[in-house]
């Protein structure tokens, strides 16, 4: 590598004040034409892109992005990781990403900052208790690592969770999983960025896709606001607007775009060390490394491309965080800010072919996509590459909302994080 | 939140009502007809459009009534409400 | 030790009224009207805290909402600690307590301090580079980084205070009191406009308030006492609500705005008991005039963070707000005329200056020409390139300017100060207008971004809109207010105003120093400690965007959201890419515009009022009779009721066989109830439920299933026929609410052409159901007009019936297997009837039940439960209830969904019966269910839905679902547990009863 990350030349860069510093990634103007085009520079879609390169060896690749990298849901999100999901599929899946997430600052030479300081989920009515029994089940025949919790033993994880059995929703029991965690989310797109562009991947900033050009029934290349650039295979991984380039190709998805917000606290000495997520009582929190209360919950109801949601799940939210966490009252949020989610009918995602020739969808993530990451770009170069999907999506293609067999993680997704 | 005029009670509060997706999407008469293929359109299938849609609202706190609204999505802004069966007053 | 700086009764001060306060253990005294930084400034305290990186000493900055350096901790380890709170913003009250945040042990000691040494390997970004070997120990690494990062401590017990929402509509809000703001304000509410004026500050006035300078006056009279006089006339207007303390938080669209009321911050603790702390406003207003002022921008340059380094604006307001001097050894460094109004200030209090440096050459101003008659020595073109003093400044370096300001000339003068005021001119506040969606342009002539277009009816006046003069915002504002407004005032026609500053700025970004960029630390973001070599670190790696800049480098990222810093990180980055301001864009202004306290938007939503408990007509008698409850959605429903020692067990197996073997009575007021009526309602339930309803004779009931359009179960429950065009359905308990809107979704949008109309009555009715052999004698006894017998009253039948005088509807329906009667009666006769069942059921030992006992009951009988026995993946075949399904109706909800390919598959999950080997082993609900235990990967085929040990067949049984199971009778299948495998028999789902002797009974 050009500029080897580590102590050493930190130290040696210290010299030099830091001056002699390269480029994390180019900024490039696009060729004419390209092997693989990828619609979409966030963590996905870098991602894509480097594995591209480095597995299936194809090199002339362009990343399009309209705004700048990382800077959409990869840079909204809370960053919580983990696969202790129900089904086989979802469970492969995230599984299979989590097993990069392991390796992933030494395999990028980046610290993405993966910290496995553990997810629990909190089960406040018997039918969670099933519900969260069930999948620990599942969890455990798969392989991954899920253990059910008592009210006791969640205390003892998380002595801050209000436990009383007098609150409005006491806490029954809960999920944990230890290998699950969070990362710093600008990271990974950076990595990956970096990484993609060693090995020659062109990463093509401010450039907008405003059509998909089309020969009969395969693709030809996109218009953008750069200019035509000519392709045969283009990876659709525009998250909340994959819509919007599907529309461009002719294509309807079983999508709904829809406003998820976070919102950070002010920093504070580390005071809750793990992830607590609970899908009654509506919340889930973690505390990032700079300190700040890292907050969320789920999305409006309402189409919108905005931003924007309303006040009120704002609210809603930290009604739950206090209900939980009452000392956090006197807390102050510091920051809030809307995501667009791109929602499937079952929450889960599309990693697939399309009824187009050369044209691919990674999208449908919902409100969980990050911690997919590393997975999600893998197998979706995979299916890029071979024109064909993995094992581990081959579940999760488009053709399951017209066969019937949908993968319904709803139970897993309405604190899908 | 928007500020939401229901056509039967006037301008409400947002948190009035609830979102019912794309407008204009009829239940097709004779569904056995229907490959998997067209029926999976119907079911799932959206154009999810960035900009100018036609979306449906129900004044689930108020009158219970369902009506189309139109709204672009890229900012929010509400453009025109009308009741179930009219025409949309603009395109 | 301490110095006493006060210099002059000050505007805000009442100098009567003295207040002792803590600050890191040791007692202070101020005055009534102080803030904490204040009443630390005039005892002559500077350092109050530590950075977040490098733990640089730092000290307070300014006088404002805006300070990134003075936050603390207020009274540590109690339940009214708070962290991260702004000097600048807290008034001092009678037992204040506040100490200084992350240092240790001290703020004058901090071990932390040694990050400033190792600052040479700490750039911007760093730990991207670094703490990757060995791999397994960045957790390690991380502790580290935890335990030093955060600023103050969360506090560790429950808020003693409380906290309110209010909903406020009014014509025109206006943001701000300062000059703008107050004749906003006053031409609206003069013509008959509600309007609400709200200010962060405690007092009206802004900065024009304490202006007593005689280059600036308005009708002759200088600015400060002319705005009072407008104060004390709007004081008495009537349309007009005045709101101090109160700072506008966020501003959404559709003129939706939030802002925090702050009731009792600034009382004693003893007299804050009761009272709301915090008054949370959601307001709606028509229209929206922001009037939100400017904030004094600092000057970059090397160490321009030392504690004594305030913005010259706020040296100002310390000496004629406060009365206070902030330092013995003054000195200025400007590039504006505004450092001079506050050398004027200063010379009229006999506060020592002892230079002005202007990085501007000759320059024509009424002010400096004032300040030089004062003998104050000017340093015209020079700059500040360093400065001295770890804990307080004590010398600047300085050094000429080149022509064309891009470096620095001739020799190094040293000055010695205090105090150092910087002013590198004024930013338009436009955090809200751009909150609100609002679009800014650039102007280039003095460098700032300005409103452009508004998204809402809003409209942005006075510092905020860039008019940053009092003669700009004199010509303007009335003009544009009256057009806004669309009213008539005449009450600011032809004001004399003199306003005698230069405009002219020279704007510099990043200050040229005589030291490599590289060995310099100028602070961009002064909580972050980002400076101006990260920024440009991160440019040249490659992040060229402002946000890619900003994360990268965290500038803006602290608590003050970057409100003085923002502007120089834009200015630096424009500089150096060579990319024009205007084309670089602005990062988002995210709301909140201060931060807002979780107590304050949660409100009274707090313990009990977290959510609605909705109670059942029969709740306080479940009480009386020691009834434990579950939460079924919002509903608290009896769970079981123990008796003497019992633990749950227990009370559910005695409960159990009590029901079965005499009588039982449970509470079914729960369930939703939708009356439906119409000429149309046979044929609308034709098209919601699976089954066929046309033939449903009248006074006969029928249980239904209903799916959703993707052919998956949604609900089920009981519809009796009440008459030929009336239905009263029952739905599940939580699926009540959304069964009634499905329904209305579907008639009103679906099926207009349908004469059917809907009416949620769940609430109307108490539900309750006696079930057990005896059964039929308990109703009998209260019911004595009623034929019984099974011809006159069969099972799945309706009788509308008179308890006393009281007029009920009976079903002889049964969800446990078990000849049984559901009594519904209006809510409030609910406890009576209850209470008449009791008594008649006494001699039959008539045992009350739970829902756990009534999921046991049904469970023998192999009843589903929507939601438990299934998922969203479960069409009806699955639960092989084909029988349910019609085949000729031509079209119901979900129909066509079962005829896909996946879904009439015959693998698919089926629901079936699980007996355990072992009679007495309970399956755990949840567990996964297996065929070959030996496959590797192993298979997962189901999993157990329901389980419970039946004291009826006294033997463990269980539901549940298992691929393929329809054809697995009999076949032994294993449940694998962590430490033990369970192995089961595929059986039928009903155990009890199969012929339905018991319902026919």
């Amino acid at each position: 590598m050009i500029n080897k990350y580590s102590i050493f030349s930190l130290i040696k860069n210290a010299f030099s004040n830091h001056e002699n510093w390269g480029k994390a990634w180019k900024d490039a103007e696009p060729k004419k034409e390209y092997d693989v085009i990828i619609i979409g520079g966030g963590g996905h879609g870098l991602a894509t892109a480097y594995y591209l390169a480095k597995k299936h060896n194809i090199k002339n690749i362009a990343v399009v992005e309209k705004g700048w990298i990382g800077g959409g849901n990869t840079g909204r999100n809370t960053t919580i990781i983990r696969s202790n999901y129900l089904w086989d599929a979802s469970a492969g899946l995230y599984d299979h990403a989590l097993k990069l997430w392991e390796g992933l600052s030494q395999e990028l030479n980046y610290n993405v900052m993966f910290s496995q300081r553990g997810v629990m989920n909190l089960a406040h009515n018997l039918q969670d208790v099933r519900d969260l029994k069930r999948r620990t089940h599942a969890n455990r025949l798969n392989g991954i690592d899920a253990v059910y919790l008592n009210t006791e033993e969640v205390k003892k994880f998380c002595p801050i969770i209000n436990t009383s059995p007098k609150i409005r929703y006491p806490v029954l029991g809960g999920t944990l999983q230890k290998r699950a965690g969070t990362a710093r989310h600008d990271a990974v797109a950076w990595g990956y960025a970096r990484g993609a562009d060693e090995m020659g991947v062109d990463i093509i900033q401010n450039c907008e896709v405003k059509g998909v050009k089309r020969n009969g029934d395969s693709v030809e290349g996109i218009e953008t606001t750069k200019g035509f650039i000519k392709t045969n295979k283009i990876g659709v991984v525009a998250a909340g607007h994959s819509s919007v380039i599907a529309n461009m190709a002719g294509l309807k998805l079983p999508l709904e775009s829809k406003p998820l917000q976070a919102l950070v606290s002010e920093p504070v000495k580390p005071i809750i060390d793990t992830v607590v997520m609970s899908n009654a009582v509506h919340a889930y929190v973690s505390q990032s490394d700079k300190g700040e209360l890292v907050i969320g919950a789920g999305t409006d109801d309402y189409i919108s491309y905005s931003q924007k949601g309303s006040h009120d799940i704002v609210e809603g939210t930290l009604n739950a965080i206090l209900e939980l966490y009452p000392i956090f009252s006197r807390m102050r949020m510091l920051r809030q800010w809307g995501g667009i989610v791109d929602i499937c009918p079952d929450a889960s995602p599309i990693i697939s072919k399309t009824s187009i020739k050369g044209l691919y969808f990674n999208c449908g993530w919902g409100t969980g996509g990050f911690k997919a990451t590393p997975g999600s770009g893998d197998l979706f170069a995979h299916t890029i590459a071979n024109n064909e999907p993995h094992k581990l999506n081959a579940a999760f293609n488009i053709n399951r909302f017209v066969s019937g067999d949908l993968v319904d993680e709803h139970g897993a997704a309405a604190v899908a994080h | 939140m928007f500020i939401i005029n229901c056509p039967f009670c006037g301008e409400r509060e947002q948190s009035e009502f609830k979102a019912g997706g794309e407008a204009h999407i009829i239940r097709p008469k004779q569904p056995t007809e229907l490959s998997d293929d067209q029926w999976a359109e119907y079911l799932f299938m959206r154009k999810n459009i960035k900009g100018i849609q036609f979306e449906r609202w129900n004044h689930a706190h108020g009158c219970r009534k369902w009506f189309n609204l139109v709204r672009d999505t890229s900012n929010d802004e509400i453009k025109a409400v009308y009741k179930m069966g009219e025409k949309p007053p603009i395109k | 030790m301490t110095k006493n700086l006060r210099v002059k009764t000050g505007k805000a001060i009442d100098e009567t009224y003295r207040i002792s306060f803590k600050f890191n253990g040791s007692t202070y005294y101020g005055f009534k009207g102080d803030t904490l930084a204040s009443a630390l400034l005039a005892n002559d305290i500077h350092l109050v805290g530590r950075s977040f990186k490098y733990h640089r000493p730092r000290g307070i900055m300014t006088a404002g909402s805006e300070e990134p350096n003075a936050i603390v901790q207020l009274h540590d380890n109690s339940s009214r600690t708070e962290p991260n709170v702004r000097a600048t913003e807290v008034e001092i009250y009678e037992g204040l307590e506040a100490s200084s945040q992350n240092c240790w042990p001290s703020v004058n000691f901090d071990v932390g301090g040694i990050n400033n040494f190792l600052s040479p390997l700490l750039p911007a970004g760093f730990y991207y580079k670094t703490f990757m070997w060995p791999a397994s120990f960045w957790e390690k690494y991380e502790y580290f980084i935890r335990k030093s990062a955060g600023l103050g401590k969360s506090p560790t017990k429950p808020d003693p205070d409380i906290y309110e929402h209010k909903y406020i509509h009014c014509d025109v809000l206006v943001i701000g009191a300062g000059i703008s703001g107050i004749m906003a304000a006053k031409i609206a509410a003069k013509n008959n406009l509600k309007t609400l004026l709200v200010d962060e500050k405690p007092n009206l006035g802004g900065s024009t308030i304490y202006q007593n300078s005689d280059h600036f006056k308005i009708n002759n009279q200088n600015s400060g006492s002319w705005v009072e006089k407008e104060i004390n006339e709007i004081k008495k207007l009537e349309n007009l609500e005045i709101k101090t303390r109160t700072t506008v938080v966020a501003y959404h669209g559709y003129n939706f705005l939030l802002a925090r009321q702050n009731l009792t911050d600034h009382l004693p603790i003893e007299q804050r008991k009761n009272k709301t702390r915090h008054r949370l406003l959601k307001i709606r207003a028509k229209k929206v005039i922001t009037a939100t002022g400017s904030i004094e921008r600092p000057m970059i340059f090397d160490n321009n963070d030392r504690p004594g380094i305030l913005l010259s604006s706020a040296i100002k307001k310390y000496a004629d707000y406060f009365g206070i001097a902030c330092g013995e050894k003054n000195i200025l460094f400007t590039n504006n005329d505004s450092a001079y109004e506050t050398a004027i200030s200063l010379i009229e209090k006999g506060i020592n200056i002892e230079a002005i440096i202007d990085n501007r050459e000759e320059i024509n101003s009424k002010l400096i020409y004032e300040v030089e008659k004062n003998n104050i020595k000017i340093f015209k073109g020079y700059t500040i390139i360093d400065t001295s003093g770890y804990k307080r400044i004590n010398k600047i370096s300085i050094m000429q300017l080149s022509k064309d300001g891009q470096k620095v000339v001739g020799s190094k003068i040293n000055l010695s100060c205090d105090c150092l005021g910087i002013s590198g001119g004024w930013t338009p506040a436009v955090h809200l207008f751009t909150q609100s969606g609002g679009k800014l342009r650039f102007r280039e002539e003095d460098q700032v971004f300005i409103p452009n277009t508004y998204p809402s009816d809003q409209l942005s006046i006075g510092a905020c809109n860039g008019n940053l003069t009092l003669d700009e915002i004199l010509r303007t504002t009335p003009e544009s207010l009256i057009k806004f407004l669309n009213v008539k005032s005449s009450d600011y026609d032809n004001l004399e105003v003199l306003s005698e500053a230069n405009k002219f700025k020279r704007n510099i970004w990043l200050l040229p120093s005589n030291k490599v960029l590289g060995k310099t630390k100028s602070f961009v973001d002064y909580q972050n400690d980002a400076t101006s070599k990260d920024i440009k670190l991160a440019l040249r790696e490659g992040f060229r965007s402002i946000e890619h800049v900003k994360r990268y480098t965290t500038t803006g990222m602290g608590t003050d959201q970057g409100k003085l810093g923002n502007m120089h990180a834009l200015g630096i980055i424009s500089e150096t890419t060579g990319t024009k301001m205007g084309e670089l864009g602005t990062t988002t202004f995210r709301p909140p515009y201060t931060p807002l306290t979780f107590g304050t938007i949660v409100g009274r939503n707090v313990g009990e009022y977290f959510d609605v408990i909705r109670k059942t007509p029969l709740h306080d008698w479940h009480i009386d009779n020691n009834a434990e409850f579950e939460n079924v959605g919002q509903w608290k429903r009896a769970w079981y009721y123990p008796r003497n020692t019992e633990d749950m067990h227990q009370a559910v197996q005695r409960e159990s066989k009590a029901a079965r073997a005499s009588a039982g009575i449970l509470d079914a007021s729960t369930l939703g109830k939708i009356d439906i009526q119409g000429t149309d309602a046979s044929e609308f339930l034709n098209r919601v439920y699976t089954n066929a309803w046309s033939k449903l004779a009248i006074g006969k009931c029928k249980y239904g299933l209903m799916l959703n359009e993707d052919g998956m179960v949604y609900d089920d429950g009981v519809t009796t026929r009440l008459g030929e065009n009336h239905y009263i359905m029952t739905t599940t308990t939580g699926g009540a609410a959304n069964v009634m809107s499905k329904l209305e979704d579907y008639l009103q949008t679906e099926w207009p052409e349908l004469d059917v109309y809907l009416t949620s009555v769940t609430d109307h009715y108490a539900t309750i159901s006696v079930c057990g052999s005896n059964s039929k004698k308990i109703i009998s006894k209260i019911i004595t007009d009623v034929d019984f017998s099974d011809e006159s009253f069969p099972h799945m039948s309706f009788k509308n019936v008179k308890i006393g005088k009281i007029s009920c509807r009976i079903m002889r329906i049964s969800f446990t297997g078990e000849l049984s009667y559901e009594i519904n009666v209006q809510a409030n006769y609910g406890k009576s009837v209850w209470e008449k069942c009791m008594e008649a059921g006494k001699e039959f030992n008539i045992t009350p039940y739970g829902t756990e006992t009534m999921h046991l009951l049904r469970a023998e009988k192999g009843f589903i439960i929507v939601g438990q026995d299934t998922d969203a993946t479960m069409t009806p075949i699955d639960l092989q209830m084909d029988w349910i399904v019609s085949k000729k109706k031509y079209d119901f909800i979900g129909k066509r969904s079962l005829y896909r390919s996946d879904t009439i598959r015959e693998d698919r999950k089926q629901l079936v019966g699980l007996l355990t080997d072992n009679p007495d082993e309970v399956l755990e609900e949840g567990a996964q269910i297996v065929g070959d235990i030996k496959k590797s990967p192993i298979e997962m085929l189901g999993h157990v839905t329901s389980s419970y040990f039946s004291p009826n067949l006294r033997k463990s049984i269980a539901l549940g679902v298992v691929k393929g199971g329809k054809n697995m009778m009999g076949q032994k299948l294993t449940i694998p547990m962590e430490k033990k495998n369970i192995n089961v028999t595929v059986s039928d789902p009903v155990f009890l009863d199969k012929e339905n002797k018991k319902l026919n009974a």
